[in-house]
């Protein structure tokens, strides 16, 4: 059985995943059965190398850039004479993308303007908030990818696990500590039961992941604006659907001190990756899930309860998800609206793909996301720069990492085994224009 | 293939060139700084103000045909004709509000504005931890932990009641009715949506007591506070076919409450031919011209105004933390002329709307919702 070799150090938000194709090695041996297309896909994608990934995220930012230059109404201004005087757009693109990118660092990471090390340094704890949520899910979607299953559905989980947790968080009087873990709980028991339906019904019936999770996202979007215009979540003094704030025995403490939004949820992400790393690599069960992920047959022949392992991947993945969620409410927010969960149930599949599905790629892939959204507010109020930019540079990693050939192709790196056809060098053309 | 993308390439240097070709401005009218873009602007025309006011939306963004547009449009209009620095950020959901407000704090904004009662709970801390920044916040008061109306001194809360603008609308949508059926929707039902049909619902109940007559509302339940609703503020299909829906049960007018999900109830009437659109938040009269003769009346929430006037206020210097409330007396609510309809609405209406809206300013008659703050 392999295990995950050791890794280069990298530093914070620079994302380094192991090399590629270590842990499924071992157990990718047979091969005469056809399997589904997209668990092959998820394969591919999950196998190419660590360059290919920030390449990805280089390439990405390089054409969001081109993105800002033509939002920059400087830009559009100089290019109408672009031939009398084209240094004027080429100073004004410059300008924009720069600022826009330092920003982006001021805003995500170390904000040197700011007089005290204490407020220079918050971007730094505002990007680590931000990603929590993201590196709880995004674990918990790796388990799924890694054991072959799609699962969309971690938008529906954080919701769940922020329900549960805000459930008790209301509801229930106990002591500080204990209240939080109760409330931790029932996030992870909400969102692991959630996410439990999708696995029972991909075991029983065979319906397939990505539909099932997909329309439980839906259920679980309606059932909190529901529950919200209830007793159950709302705050009695009020007649919008907002909850009342968590009380303070149910909110995770802060990490650092009053004056940064930091909690404790931090460290429950850092555990959660340690315990992942320990069930995937160490663990019986995560042998399991992984046979299962590489070859279901042949996991099936060698007496691996196929079914029973899809409910149990997709109830530790659902834990995972619900307590990013709790880590919203009872952490971040500190209050439970219908808009809890954000976009980070689908950010976090980028996350978990990113970082390959593995435990350590995976966190650093949520700190990478978490900064981009952190310093994307910075970019929008400091340059104007649209927020939708944001989203861009995430949408186009999403994009070159699923496409690995794409990236190879645009930096001529070599296809390690497949055959290939020409390299399209058009494409090329066409990417960096 | 190739010929086809040589094609292309081609096209798209000539279309390139076409448009590069201006003059460039002489070195001496250079524009000024070109780091700082879009979202800081500051006004030319009147003197310059040492006052910034920034915004920050909820997650409907600022071109959402609905509140958050109205605010900023408010804020635009007080750079350009009071001479103060803006700021405006857009949230994506509602994780966002905290850091954005934030950041509006650290670019010196000497009053941050937050669209929508989501932002109740980070304005109110944001005031708390910030006592030398003022803060307004549209549709919501601020509430402790009980849930009781607090006041706090650097905050302030504009709020509508929108309610008595619509109560007159039903009045005249009932007044103007000849199938005797009216109908009204909403986008999510949200107590700032359901308040304009609470007011709608009234407004007919008040006709059919004043004419002895029974106009029927159709999509909206006072009693209950069930309706009809499409889902979201954003397919104009869902507006369609529920509008469609309503005209086919006889409806006659018909009001939707549901940004621009309302288009597509204002495409069904156009189509079905003799039926009337009550608009809401602007005069979608002059909003809306492919339907403005369709358009009976609207109810207008002149949020833009309140934006307006909070930031005039506190850029003199004479900030209150005392709640705007937008009433028919003050102007910050009410429903727009009637324009085409002016000779269809009958006689009698007219005149008892008005009669009723002095009643409703006098405080004779009141228009209640449950979802008034």
């Amino acid at each position: 059985m392999s295990t995950t070799p050791p890794l280069p150090d990298g530093a914070p938000g620079e994302h380094v995943p192991p090399p590629a194709g270590t842990g499924t090695d071992a157990v990718t041996t047979t091969k005469e059965q056809p399997e589904p297309r997209s668990s092959s896909v998820l394969r591919e994608i999950l196998s190419s190398g660590w360059l290919v990934t920030v390449l990805a995220v280089v390439l990405a930012l390089v054409l969001s850039g081109v993105l800002i230059a033509a939002a920059d109404e400087e830009v559009q201004k100089a290019a109408g004479y672009f031939f009398s005087k084209p240094t004027d757009t080429l100073t004004a693109a410059w300008d924009a993308v720069s600022s826009a990118y330092v920003a982006l660092f001021h805003g995500a990471v170390y904000d040197p303007s700011k007089d005290t090390f204490a407020a220079s340094i918050k971007p730094l704890t505002e990007t680590m908030t931000t990603s929590v949520p993201l590196i709880l899910a995004g674990l918990g979607l790796g388990i799924g990818f890694r054991a072959g299953l799609f699962n969309i559905g971690a938008q529906g989980q954080i919701i769940l696990g922020a329900v549960g947790a805000g459930w008790v968080a209301f509801h229930l009087d106990l002591p500080p500590v204990l209240h939080l873990l109760v409330a931790m709980l029932a996030a992870a028991v909400a969102g692991g039961l959630w996410a439990g339906i999708a696995g029972f019904l991909k075991a029983r019936t065979g319906a397939h992941e990505v539909i099932t999770t997909i329309m439980l996202n839906n259920i679980a979007v309606y059932l909190v604006a529901y529950l919200l215009t209830t007793s159950v979540l709302k705050n009695p003094g009020s007649t919008n659907p907002i909850s009342p704030p968590v009380p303070e025995s149910a909110q995770y403490p802060a990490l650092l001190g009053g004056q940064f939004r930091l909690h404790w949820g931090f460290v429950v992400a850092v555990l959660a990756a340690v315990f992942v790393w320990w069930l995937m690599s160490r663990s019986t069960i995560g042998f399991k899930f992984r046979a299962v992920g590489s070859n279901l047959h042949a996991a099936r022949t060698a007496g691996i309860s196929v079914n029973a392992s899809f409910v149990w991947v997709m109830v530790v993945a659902g834990a995972l998800a619900g307590l990013g969620g709790s880590a919203q409410v009872l952490g971040t927010d500190k209050v439970l609206t219908a808009d809890v969960a954000a976009s980070f149930g689908f950010d976090a599949i980028t996350v978990a793909l990113l970082g390959r599905s593995k435990p350590l790629g995976t966190f650093f892939a949520g700190l990478l996301f978490g900064a981009l959204r952190a310093g994307g507010f910075a970019m929008q109020a400091r340059t104007g720069t649209p927020i939708d930019v944001v989203l861009v540079v995430q949408s186009l990693v999403v994009l070159f990492i699923a496409a690995p050939p794409l990236v190879r192709a645009v930096f001529h790196l070599p296809t390690p085994g497949t055959r290939r056809e020409r390299a399209p060098r058009p494409t090329t053309k066409e990417v960096a224009a | 293939m190739k010929k086809l993308i040589r094609v292309a390439a081609l096209s798209g240097a000539v279309a390139l060139a076409l448009t590069a070709c201006g003059s460039a401005p002489s070195d001496d009218d250079t524009t000024p700084g070109a780091g700082a873009t879009g979202g800081e602007t500051t006004a030319a025309a009147p003197e310059e103000v040492d006052f910034k006011a920034c915004m920050v939306s909820d997650s409907g963004g600022f071109e959402d045909k609905s509140f958050n547009q109205s605010g900023a449009e408010g804020l635009q209009r007080a750079a350009d004709e009071l001479g103060v620095q803006i700021n405006m950020v857009e949230s994506t959901a509602a994780t966002d509000f905290t850091p954005n407000i934030d950041q509006m704090i650290a670019d010196d904004c000497n009053l941050v504005i937050g669209v929508g009662f989501l932002l109740e709970d980070p304005i109110q801390a944001a005031a708390e931890a910030n006592a030398d920044v003022e803060f307004a916040l549209i549709d919501s008061p601020f509430r402790d932990a009980e849930g009781g109306v607090v006041t706090i001194k650097n905050a302030k809360p504009l709020l509508f009641n929108t309610q008595e603008a619509a109560f007159l609308a039903g009045y005249v949508a009932a007044g103007t009715s000849a199938t005797g059926t009216v109908a009204t929707f909403g986008g999510i039902q949200l107590p700032s949506v359901s308040i304009f049909m609470d007011g709608f619902a009234d407004g007919v109940a008040q006709y059919n007591t004043d004419s002895g007559k029974t106009v029927k509302v159709l999509g909206w339940d006072k009693a209950k506070q069930t309706g009809s609703f499409t889902g979201d503020f954003e397919n104009q299909a869902n507006g369609q076919n529920l509008a469609k829906g309503f005209i086919d049960q006889g409806a006659d007018v018909i009001m939707p409450v549901a940004g621009p999900v309302g288009l597509g109830a204002a495409a069904a009437a156009k189509d079905a031919g003799d039926v009337a659109l009550v608009g809401v938040d602007a005069d979608w009269f002059l909003t809306a011209p492919d339907y403005s003769s369709i358009v009976l009346t609207s109810v207008m929430k002149e949020i833009g105004q309140a934006v307006y006037d909070t930031v005039k206020e506190a850029a003199a210097g004479s900030f209150s933390s005392e709640p705007y409330v937008g009433t028919l007396e003050n102007g910050g609510i009410g429903i727009a002329p009637f324009h085409d309809f002016e000779s269809k609405v009958p006689a009698e209406v007219t005149t008892r709307v008005e009669e009723l809206k002095q009643q409703i300013i006098s405080g004779e008659l009141k228009v209640e919702s449950p979802s008034q703050n």
